[in-house]
């Protein structure tokens, strides 16, 4: 498998402000690699260097091997972009934007190819509307149709769900496993929100103040984060009782109503089943849930700012 | 190039604001030929007062198509500048408005590519623009008023063109009132490079514009020497040079000829110099500009 993107010691400063700090990581073909950071982290000011909007301070970008500044035209030429709104032109049609940006990709393409586009992401039977009439979503979708029309190997998408509602957010994730699944496109994608990652990406960074905090495998990294255990019962207060008579009172973290909440490793799980049932609790149910928002503050600064608000 | 300037026209011409020059255009050249049509001899009165107390004049002839386009372009050639603007500002800073322009770059073709697609367009505008005005400055005025032998006041002197001899000057003058038009695009292109928003550039180009014409036209002998032969808003006018003729031994224009030739065409140099100043600088500033918006 070879390297799609390969970013080395990236860096950008806007006059003080460093953006990117020494920013290195690698995305390989087939790949859907989710990038997350909280809001400012420097997400796009990254997806803007790969795309050439920005300049980096420092640093090397290659694209499918090649460096993108000495072959920004061949590189591009493969790539299609979503970066942040989808900003289109709004008193044009999405098929005359549709168009527009085919022919200014320098590709080849009918009517019909063009109306199988729209039809891709279901703006078909609205092809001839004026964008200004659209949704948020429909916007969306046409700018994912649009970044699409080229056929790229690479589909770069900056938080493409940004302020969708949850059909939306729905359509756009399906329409990414599509393309990575059915169509073997490499995706990169950035988002704040790390449930969205974790349902799309295979491999994922986390950026924080411009600087790469963890990267790797989206399963292995959600495995070493806590795990919440969710636990029903018949009487939970007896239950509570039998827990801190016994060794287990160590993982308890809360009571929420109906619901005892612990902290473990998701290996302790079936002990912990084993050691309620010789005790006589009547369990409901046991669902281990991972701490996602904690594990993501943890790495990131943002929780210096969730403390310093509940303090 | 040629796809990417027909993309650039496709997109100014789609857009209705663009339209709104070329209706006020017709709307300015018609209500000034309803005026000289009702009573076009009480004005030629007025602009011709100093004259016709010495001489007589046959205002019934010279009232014709020709001094009617003669002093519609006198009039409108100062505001066009504020209606090529309203395109050319637009060019770049209205899609860095709108979103598209991050769009736009990141597509396989290079900054440079762009940019001068998108002058040209603004340079395509411009002299569709012009062509609109001729054809109802002139040839509207040529219908409506008739045509015959063309008498323009010049610093109290009367000068009569020939009827046969005025098409061509027409011609002339309109292809330097599209370079000058096309240098106050270039302004505007410049300093919409500069801008998130099309209203920074165009009212920065209109005021440069009305600011230098008023420096450019003050009397003023400490600048007459030293600062107006550079400013281009002085040669802005000098198409007007293309209907002054040289004269016979019996003071009579000669067919064909123009007074001044050099200096047109030293004013159409300085024109062209500030496009290619304008232009480049607008290339280079882009090519190393971040896209923030």
């Amino acid at each position: 498998m070879s390297s799609i993107i390969k970013v080395n010691d990236l860096s950008k400063c806007f006059r003080d402000l460093i953006a990117v700090d020494g920013l290195s990581f690698s995305v390989e073909e087939g790949d859907v690699y989710g990038f997350l950071g909280q809001n400012g982290a420097g997400k796009s000011t990254t997806i803007r260097m790969l795309l050439t909007l920005i300049e980096p301070t420092d640093g090397e970008i290659e694209i499918f091997g090649m460096n993108l500044r000495s072959h920004r035209k061949e590189i591009l030429r493969k790539v299609g972009a979503v970066i942040e709104r989808p900003d289109l032109y709004k008193y044009l049609t999405a098929f005359e934007n549709i168009s527009l940006f085919a022919k200014m990709s320098g590709i080849k393409i009918t009517r019909k190819q063009l109306l199988e586009h729209l039809d891709q992401v279901g703006l078909a039977e609205r092809a001839y509307s004026k964008v200004k009439t659209y949704s948020l979503g429909m916007k969306q979708r046409l700018g994912i149709a649009v970044a699409l029309v080229n056929n790229p190997q690479l589909v770069i998408l900056d938080e493409p769900t940004n302020g969708l509602d949850p059909q939306g957010i729905a359509d756009v994730r399906n329409l990414i496993l599509h393309l990575s699944k059915n169509q073997k496109r490499t995706v990169f994608v950035s988002s704040h929100l790390l449930s969205e990652i974790e349902l799309i990406a295979n491999r994922m960074l986390i950026i924080d103040r411009g600087k790469k905090i963890v990267e790797g495998n989206v399963e292995e990294l959600f495995n070493t984060a806590e795990m919440l255990v969710e636990l029903e019962t018949i009487n939970p207060d007896k239950t509570l009782d039998v827990i801190k008579d016994s060794s287990w009172k160590k993982y308890f973290s809360k009571q929420q109503h109906e619901t005892i909440i612990l902290k473990m490793d998701k290996k302790d799980i079936p002990s912990f089943n084993h050691f309620l049932v010789t005790n006589n609790v009547d369990v409901l149910s046991i669902k281990p849930v991972h701490s996602l928002e904690n594990y993501f503050l943890s790495l990131t600064s943002a929780n210096q700012h969730v403390e310093a608000f509940t303090n | 190039m040629w796809k990417l300037l027909q993309i650039e026209l496709f997109k100014i011409f789609r857009r209705p604001r663009t339209y709104i020059s070329f209706a006020a255009i017709a709307a300015m050249i018609l209500i000034i030929q309803l005026g000289l049509k009702f009573d076009g001899k009480s004005y030629l009165q007025l602009l011709m007062s100093g004259i016709s107390e010495s001489f007589y004049v046959p205002f019934d002839m010279i009232l014709n198509g020709y001094l009617v386009a003669f002093v519609i372009l006198n009039t409108l050639l100062i505001q066009v500048p504020l209606l090529i603007a309203l395109v050319a500002g637009d060019v770049v800073a209205g899609e860095a408005n709108m979103g598209t322009l991050r769009l736009l770059v990141t597509k396989p073709v290079s900054r440079t590519e762009l940019m001068i697609a998108k002058y040209l367009a603004s340079v395509v505008y411009t002299v569709l623009l012009l062509i609109w005005m001729a054809l109802l400055a002139l040839f509207l005025s040529m219908l409506f008023f008739g045509t015959n032998d063309m008498i323009i006041a010049r610093n109290e002197v009367m000068e009569q063109i020939s009827r046969n001899d005025v098409l061509w000057r027409y011609i002339a003058a309109f292809g330097y009132a599209a370079v000058a038009l096309s240098t106050v695009a270039a302004l505007a292109f410049l300093l919409s490079v500069f801008a998130e928003n099309s209203i920074g550039p165009i009212v920065s180009t209109i005021s440069i514009v009305v600011v230098l014409t008023i420096l450019s036209e003050m009397k003023i002998p400490l600048y007459d020497n030293t600062v107006k032969p550079y400013l281009f808003t002085s040669h802005m006018l000098a198409w007007k040079g293309f209907f002054y003729s040289k004269s016979n031994g019996d003071g009579q224009a000669i067919s064909g000829s123009i007074e001044n030739l050099p200096a047109i065409l030293r004013s159409l140099g300085i024109l062209l110099s500030y496009i290619v100043l304008f232009v480049s600088a607008a290339i280079i500033v882009f090519k190393k500009k971040d896209i923030l918006s």
